[in-house]
Formats: structure tokens, C-alpha cells, sequence
């Protein structure tokens, strides 16, 4: 049933063709309009509840975000920053972070095991851990830094846009719960087009540089920002200006993959047999580095 | 409530959550709509939106709703007054008023007593052995004919428009900017804002909750915002109103059905002391009207209490015996929560029974409230989850610091139901009465609520019906008439409150024509009668449960205006009334203010019709003068509240009890509310602003509900541990950084927490000195599933409003330091 | 932008890359199947009910496990907004949306207890024995206190020595005859939190 309504554009590490006849599919998208949000983690509350996770009751770090960052369990975060813009009244920008959904995504060109990340038709991302083994490439391949690897069971986590719930008709959790309206689900056209009435009332609010987030370099995303300050998006909690795909990524896609394919294929066999009965070549090191490399402190 | 009643007529938000939508202004004020009521906020987006309104927060603190204000104006914690008062005084000195519909629909005209006076800082009357006053000038003349004397032209000296005028000539912008730290210019700013509001075609509306109730003026704060909204005209229009933003689910609904020390259903009083005769009861709140033509609905008051009595003694209840009248307690003073503590503290309490309610963690100075207890003889606490009432008795260390063995009070915890293990109904904050349906049965043992206290009674009344005791008429005689008597279904109880007929009821217009039989539901409480052969249990509810059914459960979510006026949807009192006082939406001649984008009621040459059940005699043409107030006996909403409310009959700005000023910049010698209760031990309790330097707020942060949700896991995540938060200059002051363990300590007690260093609290100037803010919120307790802490109530102060004695959580001193 | 560790391009030579080179050489595992996950609430039964937090009164489906056979007593699995409801038209805030963890909360009380004075611990006991207790301790109080008549010799009937704390997130049934019974018998210190 899901697979049918939700079809397949790419999958990770799959040569073979996706079936793709039922693709004229509208692309969805998440619009965050950053001038409505009041930063409730309704969307965070409501993100835990439909998908069966929860998050470590952990501490308070001197400012209101909480968990401080995205993990394994706690696929979407609210990042305060409290900005003087200069000469202007205080402003307290509220982010919600997640997965933004990217049209070209770094995390599934990057991913090598086959079907563990897979791209549908309506433009979700979507991460299959049962075939996921842990090496957290995606992570390296993401631009905004999003998936995070589980402790508990070396697999990489990160937001489905509740593609159980999209499958059968349905908004996402976050979107459905959002009190405000700050959150807005649709077709990606519809988004933008309530994107461009939510521009123009900030416009005529003094916000002359509002403006859509929907960045290129990524090949555009299925999660959007209304963002008033579209001219500096980095005073959102370091959301980046001009995102791409780590040129790691690219390489190793591009020049290196026939040849280490090739020439490494005996090793690579061995490898495979050497994961399957022994777990991930992982160390603890490496995992705290992931975890830890994306906090903003800059409530 | 106990402010919008004497302004109004009634006790309660005067539209509803989706009217704000058609507010062209919106203004957050005592109150954190954005925090504390995430998903009624989202009318205020909307208003922005698809209104083009905009929105202004007045706070001490940036809060979350200031984030997507488009105004934000910093004020110190406790001086709404002045801040409002200004306000008042820029629109009469502006003549920013909406003339046609103060002269008609307000008091304006009313000319008050030559001995009422208001001088340094004290009205009329004052007696400072009692802090009280005697409020007998503070009362309209009265002509000959009976009624109050007026003044259309509003040029007597002495009508309350000139002396109100009068009265905050005082409340200059230099005068506010001294008192609440707002910069002038941005005062000015907000008054010009909220003046645009004062043409017939744009509204204002204000949505307050506790900040303004949690003060020793918290009742005069409110009218103070109420009567801005009065000179504008913004009461009984969509998108206008003092919108009171209640903090619990059914508060609502417990304040209707009078579970207060002092009430009845319904908004009747008890008795006091010195009401012997029931006949006088009934005429002392049976008010006849001050003007002529006006319906002064508590005329009908006989009616509502008989059939109350009626409800609860049945059979019993005769007109020989006055409907059990003597059998009522008869009030030697008010039993308010304050009252209480302060006797069981003093050992005059034995026995006391939580419902759902964490005293311990919800109250004012938990040291005293701890000791309270310990003096009881025996507790029982009723609650789904385990509170830390339920266990003051048991040592948690630092938070609960505690001798168990020293401790003899008995305790007894019984496992209630929650919302999804019951039916029954609840009342928003914009009186809608919405039915629920249970989900699952409540795990291990647990009882709901009914059957607990019925569970109680029947014991009791058993014991009586064996052993006699003490006056027991009214325990064994009480109805419960309930299929299952220990199991009473709520449908049943809610039956029981709508009412019914005891007998035949015919038309008083036409004897032969019987409009209820015997035994059938009510449709209203125009039905009920004074002579027993009707029984209500809560007048103001009838209708909800009529011979049609539950109306309650209602869901026609049809919107035909686009108002937001779903009059099939549910059931909201009184008689399905979506906005309170909406005859005053239309001018005079019964045609709307606004009939463009405000069309709600009109008068059709016979009748009122509209969008919205009229609150209003449907019958009473324009011509006829009927005032649009009609709960009140002048049909006309008050500036002037005569003797309604004890501090005043208008506000004035005093000090918190605990100031960081120690002074009152308008009357020196006068510094807090003179009416005012307050305990002596709790006199001694305050601290100096030498010693605590500091004004502290206490308040909830969006991702927790009171003390419930530390139980919670979600709720635990999203915001684990205990904080406080400090502005960067105190800070930086104090040698504080963000995430650093600081101890917050007032005169009553300390806590710590977590600092959370933030621009959005500024440093202010009051009266020549700089005032800081440290912000307590106060979820945090010793049970539950977030990281344990402190009581945040054990910093502030056992005192409260002058009216209705909420404690003055919101204004306190404290000081700070890292820990 | 992450910068790569060496020792993680290392890894993409290695096991990682593996994988994906068994894939370029035809050995696509046949579980790599790409399903979304199966929606949980399709044979779930629906109750109408409301947030008992705030006083926006936010209407709530309640998502029951099974279908409320005789044998499959219903737990509560899910909690949503109603989206029909006018007032939040499906919305929830995070306390709304988290209370499938208060209606599970580890901290629900299952049983009565009892603690006894100078005790420090709890101790289970049944409904018979609370109420029969408390019942026991009410009325002796009330008959030991009880004023029926002031120093006037007017009747006051009313009792002092226990008070009555009610709770605003209770139903207006639960309220309405809390009420009844608490005045039928004479108890005046008795509030809600409409006053805090």
C-alpha cells in the first residue's frame, strides 16, 4: 500500500532502475514560516509521539533549547537566537531544525548500502534502518548537517516527514500540531505560493528582505523557511546561505567510484562479509565526533 | 472575574478564542498568550494574517509572544495600572474616545455622590484599623423616582466621566515612564496604536490571564484594561472584549458551578452571618434597576436559588420552610485559599481534602504551606497522579527538607481517572460547555472523580442514618437520585444541573397552555420559578440538556457569517451566547457599528436576529432604551463600580507589597493597595529592597502545565531541568554566565536553578533608580519524571488580591547570586 | 559545512564503499525494498474527547488499541487533534501533544494508599477501607466541630475543621456534586484554583 502511493525516485547504492511509471506524483513540501513560529516544540512534542521515539530528559545549558541538538532521538529541534539587528528592536529568532528534504540529497548520493535511504516520487527523503549499516556517510554528505547515528544501535536517524502518515493521505505530525500555522503542508507549488502572501504581508510589516529559503545549490528542498531576514539567513542559528553537497561526496561518486569498485571489489566483498558478522568497523571516537559537531549554544 | 462582573454584568471572557481573529489590534498584556495558550494564540496570527491587525505585547519580559509582535513595550512587573491609566488619560486628553457609545452604553453620565472623594492616595471612607473602607459615597444620587440621577451632556462636575477625567490627569506618559520603566516614547507609541481603535469600524482587543490576576490590584488592573475598552467601544463587538485567558481547563466551569468558598451555582451568594431572613436575602440580590426600562436580569434571583434548592434537597425543600434556606453554612468571613492556610497554620483545620490540586507546589510560601499541613489530623488527596502534596511529608533532601516521624497527619492517596477515563463535559474560556467521551478505563484501581466523592458521602450519610450526629438534615436529605448511587453517571449529574420540572409548567401569559410537563428537561433558564415546581442545579447552564438531548455534544462546525460564531457547536452559557454583551455591537437605533465586517445582531423592526443569540430581551425595540448591560441594574457597563469592588471604584496604581522601590512615586505615604489583607506573620515575611534588591516574576513556560507535566516523559524532554533567567546586565553585575547554578533567595526561603542569561529581560529606570528582573518559572517540584527541584513557590509572598485574595505570585523581591 | 575526518574517508574506501560495489556488481539484496512505515492507527477505535490543560479546550481524538472487543480491553495509543474542532482545528501545543505520556505517566497512582502518622512510608490498602476510614474521621470531626447556631442563637450551620480543595481541570459533573455535597454538609473553606 505505501510502497504504491509513495513511488520511487532513487534509491541509495542501486544501480538498477527505481519503479517509476506512477510518477506523476506532486512534489509535497513543508513550508516553516519563521514570522509565525513562537517556538513552542509543539512540533517536537508531537514528532516524538507519532514516531514511537523519545528523547533523553537531559539538562539546561542556560538557554531554551531543548535537547540542545538533534540525535537519534530527536529528529527536529528549535534553535533560539536572540538578535539586535543594528539600530532595530531586539528580535528573538526561533528555528526549527530538521531535515530539510533536499531535491538533490548528499546523504542518499553519499549512502552505500543499497535501499537505506531512498528518495520518493512526492520528493520525501526517507531512511530505511533496517538496511543502514552504520557508516554515517549520510552524515558527511548532508549540507546541514541532520542525520545523527545512534549509540544504541549504530544506525543513522533522521526526519521521515511522517512518510507513513503522507502514504495514506496525511499531513505530517509537526505540521498537523503546529499551533500557529507556522508550519504549512501541501504540494511544493501551493507552499510557495503561500509562501509569496506571507512575504508580502512582512514586506509591508518593514520586513523588506523576507524571503523564501528554498536553496538551489541543493537542487531546492521539500522544507522551506519563510524567513523575514532572507538576505542573512545565517542569523538563524548558522542556516546555511548557499548549501551544497560536500565535494567529498562528488568525488568519490564521480572519479573514484569505478575504480575503487574495481579495484577494491575482493576487499570490498571481504568487507561486507567482515560487517555482516562482526557489526560496523566503528570506534567510539568517531561516533561522539558526529554527535557533538553541530551544537548552537547561540539560544 | 470579580472585576469584569462589576464592570459588565458578568464574570467571564466577553467573546471567544476564534472572535480574535476579527480584532484589528490585538494586545497581550498580564498575560503570555503565545506561551501559556499556544493554540488560541493562533487566532492572533490569523487576525495578523487575513486582518491585517497588528499586535503588541506589554510585559516585563520579551516573551514568546513578543517574538512575533509587531510592538513590544517593556513595563516593571505590577504597574499595569499606571501603564493603563496612562492610557485612559491620552484617549480623554486626545479625544480619542468613541463618543455616541460611551453617552449610551456606559455609566459616563452618572452623577456620583458630593461626599465621594479621592485624595493621597485613599478614597472615601477609609478605615485603617480594618484596611478597609465603608464604600457608602462611593454611590450615584438618586432622584426622587428611585433611579440614578444623569447628566447626558456629561458637564456635571461630578459624573463619573469628569471624574474620571480627573482621577488620571495624573497618569502623565512622564508620570507612567516613571513608575513602569517604559520610555516615553514608546508609551506614546502603544497610545496612539491603541487609539486608532476608537472609530466604530476597527476593535481592540485585550487578552490578559494571570499576570494581571496575580497582584494585590489584580482586580483593578483587569478594569483598568476594561474601561480603555469601554471609551473605545470595543465591548460587545466580534473582535473587541477583555478577554480573560483562563489557565486551567475548567476553571471556567468550577467558578460557574461556585466551588468558592462564598458562592453559589450560578454566581449566587451565601448567606453571611447576619442574614437571618430569607426574604431579605433574596431582595438584597434581586437588584431592582437604577435607570427606568432596564431588564436588571438578577431580578430573577429567587427563581435561580429555589430551583438550586430544589436540585439539592428535592421533596425536603418547601415554601414553609423556605427551601431549606437555614440549612446553607452562613459565611463569617470569606474561606479563601490564603484564609485557610493561615488557619490550618495556626492549628484550626483537622481534616482537608485535594482534588486534583497540589497546594503544596501551587501555593504561596511553601514553607508555610508544608507546615499547614503538618498541623492537619488527617489529608486526602484525590489525584491521577502522585503530587507533592501527597507526600510533604516524606524528606527529598534539599527540595523537601522534612522530619517524616515528627509528622502525625494521616494520609490518604486515591487514584482518580483522567480526562480520557471519564465522560462528562468542560467550559472553555469563551463559556463553551463541550462534551467528552472516555477512552479507557483508568489503570490499576483507579475511580473517577464522582464515584470517589460519592464513594465519601454515601459512608457519611450512612453513619448519620445509623448514628445520628451533628445537624444532619441536609446530609441525609440531600437527592441522589442516581441509578447506581455509587456510581453516579455524569450524564445523569448534568441532567441534574440543566433542571427539569417538577410540575405541569404552564405560560404565564396563557394559564391553559403547558409549555414543560412534569419530569421533562428544561429548555432555559427563562423557565425557571420561584415557587418549587422547577429544579436547576446551576441556572446559567440551562439549556444545555434539554428534551432535545446533549446539547453540549454538539459539532455543526457551520460558520454562515465567517465570524467565527458556530452557534451548533456545543453549548455556550448563557443560552448559547457567543459574545457577552453583543446588543452593543449595534448603535442605539439597533443597526451594527461596523455592518460591513462587523454585522453580528440587528433589530428587524420586530425582534433582534443575527449571527449570535442575542444577550439581550429579543423582544425590546431601540426606542424603548433598554441598556445592552442588562445583568447590571443600570443596563449601562460602569467605569464607576460603586461599591462593587472593595479596594476602589476606580483603580489606582499601588505598589506590590514587596517593591524594589519602596515607594509609591504618586502618594508617598500611601505605597500598597490600603485594602489589602494580610497576615501579621506574613507582614514580618517581607523582605526589604535592601536586602532583596531585585523585582521577581514567577510564570509557565509553554512546554509544561503547572506541575503536571514533569510527569509527563515528552514534556520532561522538552524542557528537563529547574532555571531562572536573568538580563545580561545583572549578569554581567553578578558574575553570572548562562548555564551556571545561581541561588535566587527571598525573605521567605531560597532556590536554585539553572541561570539562563538573556537580553530579553532589560534593566529599567523607576523613579531615579535602576530596577532588574529575575524571571522564576515554575514547573519544577520533587515528583515526576524531569530532573527534581525546587518549589518556585517558596520565594514568594502569602498575600493577596484585595478582592478576591489571589496571591500576589507575579511581584515579589528577591536577590541573586551564583550558587 | 562537516569537515571529514581522515579516518572516515578511510572508512569510505573500505566497508562502505564495499557495499555499494556488491551492488555495481549485481548483488542488490532483495530486502532492500523501499516501504514507508505501516500506518499505525488504520484498525484503532476513536474517542471524542478534550485537552484538560488550558482553558482553549482543544478537542482531541483519542486512538484506542483494537476495536474494543470484549477481550482486548482499549489503552490508548495515540492522541491527535480533532481537526473539526473550532477552536484549534487540529492544532495541539507540545503539552497537548504530549499526553499520551500523562495518560501512561510512570507516575499515575493505581491503588489507594495509606500513610500513617509518623510513618515514612506508604501502605496499600483497599476502596472499602479508605472510605470506611475517611468516613470514620470526617464525621467525627464534623460532630466534634460542627457550630449549628452562633452566639445570637441564629443558625449558621456551618463546619470549619475541614476544608475542601477542588480541582479546575475536573468536569463540570465531578464540580457540581463536589459542591452539593460538600455544602450539604456545612464545609465553608473550600476553593479551586479559579482564585490562583
Amino acid at each position: 500500500m505505501a510502497q504504491q502511493s509513495l513511488d520511487i525516485e532513487r534509491r541509495s547504492a542501486t544501480t538498477t532502475p527505481s519503479p517509476n511509471m506512477r510518477g506523476h506524483v506532486a512534489e509535497v513540501a513543508k513550508l516553516i514560516d519563521i514570522s509565525k513560529c513562537i517556538g513552542c516544540k509543539a512540533c517536537q512534542s508531537a514528532c516524538m509521539e507519532w514516531n514511537d521515539y523519545r528523547g533523553n530528559v537531559g539538562t539546561c545549558d542556560g538557554t531554551y533549547n531543548n535537547p540542545f541538538d538533534l540525535a537519534a532521538n530527536q529528529w527536529t529541534v528549535m534553535r533560539f537566537t536572540e538578535y539586535e539587528p543594528p539600530g532595530g528592536n531586539l528580535e528573538w529568532l526561533i528555528r526549527k531544525d530538521g531535515c530539510m528534504h533536499c531535491a538533490e540529497p548528499g546523504c542518499l548520493k553519499a549512502c552505500p548500502a543499497p535501499g537505506a535511504i531512498v528518495q520518493y516520487s512526492n520528493g520525501i527523503v526517507d531512511f530505511h534502518e533496517e538496511h543502514c549499516i552504520g557508516c554515517g556517510y549520510c552524515i558527511t554528505g548532508c549540507p546541514f548537517n541532520i542525520p545523527r547515528l545512534s549509540d544504541a544501535d549504530s544506525k543513522v536517524y533522521k526526519c521521515t516527514l511522517c512518510s507513513d502518515r503522507v502514504a495514506v493521505g496525511l499531513e505530517p505530525a509537526c505540521i498537523k500540531s503546529c499551533p500557529t500555522g507556522a508550519l504549512v503542508f501541501g504540494s511544493k507549488d501551493d507552499m510557495r505560493q503561500h509562501a509569496a502572501g506571507r512575504i508580502e504581508d512582512l514586506k509591508s510589516r518593514g520586513y523588506k528582505n523576507a524571503g523564501l529559503y528554498d536553496p538551489q545549490g541543493v537542487g531546492g528542498t521539500h522544507v522551506m523557511y519563510v524567513l523575514p531576514h532572507a538576505d542573512r539567513p545565517q542569523i538563524y542559528a548558522g542556516l546555511p546561505k548557499d548549501p551544497h553537497i560536500s565535494p567529498l561526496v562528488s568525488l568519490w561518486k564521480g572519479a573514484l567510484k569505478p575504480l575503487m569498485s574495481l579495484g577494491l571489489g575482493v576487499i570490498a566483498f571481504a568487507g561486507v562479509i567482515h560487517y555482516v558478522g562482526v557489526g560496523p568497523n566503528e570506534t567510539k571516537d568517531d561516533k561522539s565526533k558526529v554527535d557533538k559537531s553541530s551544537e548552537h549554544r547561540d539560544q | 472575574m470579580a472585576s469584569l462582573a462589576p464592570t459588565f454584568g458578568r464574570g467571564a471572557m466577553t467573546n471567544h478564542w476564534v472572535d480574535i481573529k476579527n480584532a484589528n489590534l490585538v494586545i497581550i498584556m498580564g498575560g503570555n498568550a503565545a506561551e501559556a495558550h499556544p493554540c488560541g494564540f493562533k487566532w492572533v496570527t490569523e487576525a495578523k494574517a487575513h486582518n491585517k491587525a497588528k499586535l503588541v505585547v506589554i510585559d516585563p519580559r520579551f516573551t514568546r509572544s513578543a517574538a512575533v509582535a509587531d510592538y513590544y513595550a517593556p513595563l516593571r512587573t505590577g504597574t499595569d495600572i499606571a501603564f493603563l491609566g496612562g492610557v485612559i488619560n491620552y484617549l480623554l486628553t486626545h479625544d480619542k474616545i468613541q463618543h455616541e457609545y460611551v453617552k449610551a452604553y456606559t455609566d459616563a453620565g452618572f452623577i456620583v455622590r458630593s461626599d465621594y472623594l479621592f485624595k493621597d492616595g485613599l478614597f472615601s471612607g477609609y478605615q485603617p484599623k480594618t484596611r478597609s473602607y465603608d464604600k457608602s459615597s462611593w454611590m450615584y444620587e438618586i432622584g426622587a423616582d428611585g433611579y440614578a440621577k444623569v447628566d447626558p451632556t456629561l458637564t456635571h462636575p461630578r459624573c463619573v466621566f469628569n471624574l474620571m477625567k480627573q482621577h488620571y490627569a495624573r497618569y502623565t506618559p512622564e508620570v507612567v515612564e516613571n513608575i513602569c520603566g517604559t520610555p516615553k516614547d514608546t508609551f506614546l507609541r502603544v497610545c496612539g496604536l491603541i487609539a486608532e481603535t476608537s472609530t466604530s469600524d476597527r476593535t481592540a482587543t485585550f487578552m490578559y490571564a494571570l499576570g494581571w490576576t496575580q497582584h494585590t490590584v489584580g482586580t483593578q488592573m483587569i478594569r483598568t484594561a476594561a474601561m480603555v475598552q469601554l471609551l473605545l467601544g470595543n465591548i460587545g463587538m466580534p473582535g473587541g472584549g477583555v478577554n480573560a485567558l483562563r489557565g486551567h481547563s475548567n476553571i471556567q466551569g468550577l467558578t460557574d458551578l461556585g466551588l468558592l468558598s462564598n458562592l453559589l451555582p450560578g454566581y449566587m451568594t451565601l448567606p453571611g452571618e447576619s442574614e437571618v431572613d430569607f426574604k431579605k436575602y433574596i431582595a438584597a440580590r434581586a437588584f431592582k434597576p437604577l435607570r427606568p426600562h432596564q431588564l436588571s436580569f438578577w431580578q430573577n434571583y429567587g427563581k435561580f436559588h429555589v430551583s438550586l434548592m430544589k436540585a439539592w434537597y428535592g421533596a425536603a425543600a418547601t415554601k414553609e420552610n423556605n427551601f431549606c434556606y437555614d440549612w446553607l453554612p452562613k459565611l463569617d468571613k470569606v474561606h479563601d485559599v490564603l484564609q485557610v492556610f493561615e488557619d490550618m497554620h495556626n492549628g484550626k483545620l483537622n481534616g482537608y481534602l485535594c482534588q486534583g490540586f497540589n497546594p503544596l507546589a501551587a501555593f504561596p510560601n511553601k514553607a508555610k504551606i508544608g507546615g499547614a499541613l503538618a498541623k492537619l489530623k488527617y489529608l486526602v488527596v484525590i489525584d491521577p497522579l502522585a503530587t507533592e502534596t501527597s507526600e510533604f511529608w516524606r524528606n527529598f533532601g534539599e527540595f523537601n527538607d522534612v522530619d517524616s516521624a515528627k509528622i502525625a497527619t494521616e494520609v490518604f492517596r486515591l487514584p482518580s481517572g483522567c480526562f480520557a477515563e471519564e465522560d462528562g463535559s468542560l467550559v472553555n474560556s469563551g463559556r463553551w460547555m463541550q462534551w467528552h467521551w472516555k477512552g479507557q478505563d483508568p489503570p490499576g484501581e483507579g475511580k473517577s472523580d464522582t464515584e470517589i466523592v460519592a464513594g465519601i458521602f454515601l459512608r457519611i450519610r450512612e453513619l448519620y442514618r445509623k448514628h445520628g450526629g451533628a445537624f444532619s438534615d441536609p446530609v441525609r436529605n440531600l437527592t441522589w437520585d442516581y441509578a447506581i448511587p455509587y456510581r453516579p453517571h455524569p450524564e445523569e449529574i448534568a441532567k441534574e444541573y440543566n433542571g427539569s420540572a417538577l410540575a405541569d409548567l404552564t405560560d404565564p401569559k396563557n394559564k391553559t397552555k403547558v409549555i414543560k410537563k412534569r419530569g421533562e428537561q428544561l429548555d432555559g433558564f427563562l423557565q425557571l420559578r420561584d415557587d418549587g415546581t422547577t429544579a436547576c442545579g446551576c441556572w446559567i447552564f440551562a439549556g444545555c440538556w434539554t428534551e432535545k438531548g446533549n446539547m453540549m455534544a454538539r459539532r455543526d462546525t457551520a460558520d454562515p457569517s465567517g465570524l467565527g460564531e458556530t452557534l451548533g457547536w456545543a453549548f455556550a452559557w448563557p443560552a448559547n451566547r457567543r459574545i457577552l454583551y453583543n446588543r452593543a455591537s449595534c448603535n442605539p437605533s439597533g443597526r451594527p457599528w461596523d455592518p460591513i465586517k462587523r454585522n453580528l445582531i440587528h433589530w428587524n423592526g420586530r425582534a433582534w436576529v443575527g449571527f449570535d443569540v442575542p444577550d439581550f430581551k429579543p423582544d425590546s425595540p431601540p426606542a424603548e432604551g433598554m441598556g445592552p448591560f442588562i445583568m447590571l441594574p443600570e443596563g449601562v457597563a460602569r467605569f464607576f463600580t460603586l461599591g462593587n469592588v472593595v479596594d476602589g471604584p476606580f483603580p489606582e496604581h499601588y505598589e506590590p507589597f514587596e517593591t524594589p522601590i519602596d515607594t509609591n512615586p504618586l502618594h508617598r505615604q500611601v505605597v500598597s493597595n490600603p485594602a489589602a489583607r494580610v497576615f501579621r506573620d506574613d507582614l514580618e515575611a517581607f523582605g526589604k529592597s535592601t536586602d532583596y534588591p531585585y523585582a521577581a516574576t514567577t510564570y509557565r513556560l509553554t512546554e509544561h502545565f503547572h506541575f503536571w507535566t514533569k510527569h509527563a516523559l515528552i514534556n520532561a524532554v522538552l524542557q528537563p531541568e529547574q532555571f531562572v533567567e536573568v538580563g545580561e546586565v545583572l549578569a554581567k553585575e553578578k558574575g553570572i554566565k548562562s548555564g551556571d547554578r545561581v541561588m535566587v533567595r527571598s525573605n521567605r526561603g531560597h532556590i536554585k536553578a539553572v541561570a539562563v542569561v538573556t537580553k530579553r529581560i532589560m534593566p529599567l529606570k523607576v523613579d531615579g533608580k535602576i530596577v532588574h528582573t529575575v524571571g522564576v518559572p515554575i514547573h519544577w517540584g520533587f515528583k515526576g519524571v524531569a530532573k527534581n527541584g525546587y518549589i518556585a513557590n517558596t520565594l514568594t509572598p502569602f498575600v493577596g488580591d484585595a478582592n478576591v485574595q489571589t496571591p500576589e505570585f507575579k511581584s515579589f523581591i528577591v536577590d541573586i547570586e551564583k550558587a | 559545512m562537516v569537515s571529514i575526518s581522515r579516518r572516515q574517508f578511510l572508512k569510505l574506501g573500505a566497508a562502505g564503499l564495499g557495499a555499494s560495489s556488491i551492488a555495481v556488481l549485481g548483488f542488490s539484496p532483495a530486502a532492500a525494498l523501499a516501504e514507508a512505515r505501516e500506518f499505525k492507527l488504520t484498525r484503532t477505535t476513536e474517542t471524542r474527547n478534550t485537552c484538560p490543560y488550558c482553558s482553549v479546550s482543544c478537542g482531541l481524538i483519542l486512538y484506542g488499541l483494537g476495536d474494543k472487543a470484549k477481550n482486548a480491553p482499549s489503552s490508548i495509543i495515540h492522541i491527535e487533534g480533532d481537526p473539526d474542532h473550532p477552536v484549534s482545528r487540529g492544532t495541539l501545543c507540545p503539552k497537548g501533544a504530549g499526553l499520551l505520556d500523562f495518560v501512561h505517566s510512570a507516575d499515575r497512582l493505581r491503588y489507594p494508599e495509606y500513610r500513617a502518622p509518623g510513618a515514612s512510608e506508604w501502605k496499600r490498602i483497599s476502596w472499602d477501607e479508605a472510605f470506611d476510614r475517611i468516613a470514620r474521621l470526617m464525621k467525627d470531626d464534623r460532630d466534634k466541630n460542627f457550630i449549628g447556631q452562633n452566639a445570637e442563637g441564629v443558625p449558621v450551620n456551618r463546619w470549619l475543621s475541614t476544608g475542601f480543595l477542588a480541582a479546575s481541570a475536573s468536569s463540570n459533573e465531578s464540580g457540581y456534586l463536589t459542591h452539593k455535597v460538600v455544602r450539604s454538609l456545612g464545609i465553608l473553606a473550600f476553593d479551586n484554583q479559579a482564585r490562583v
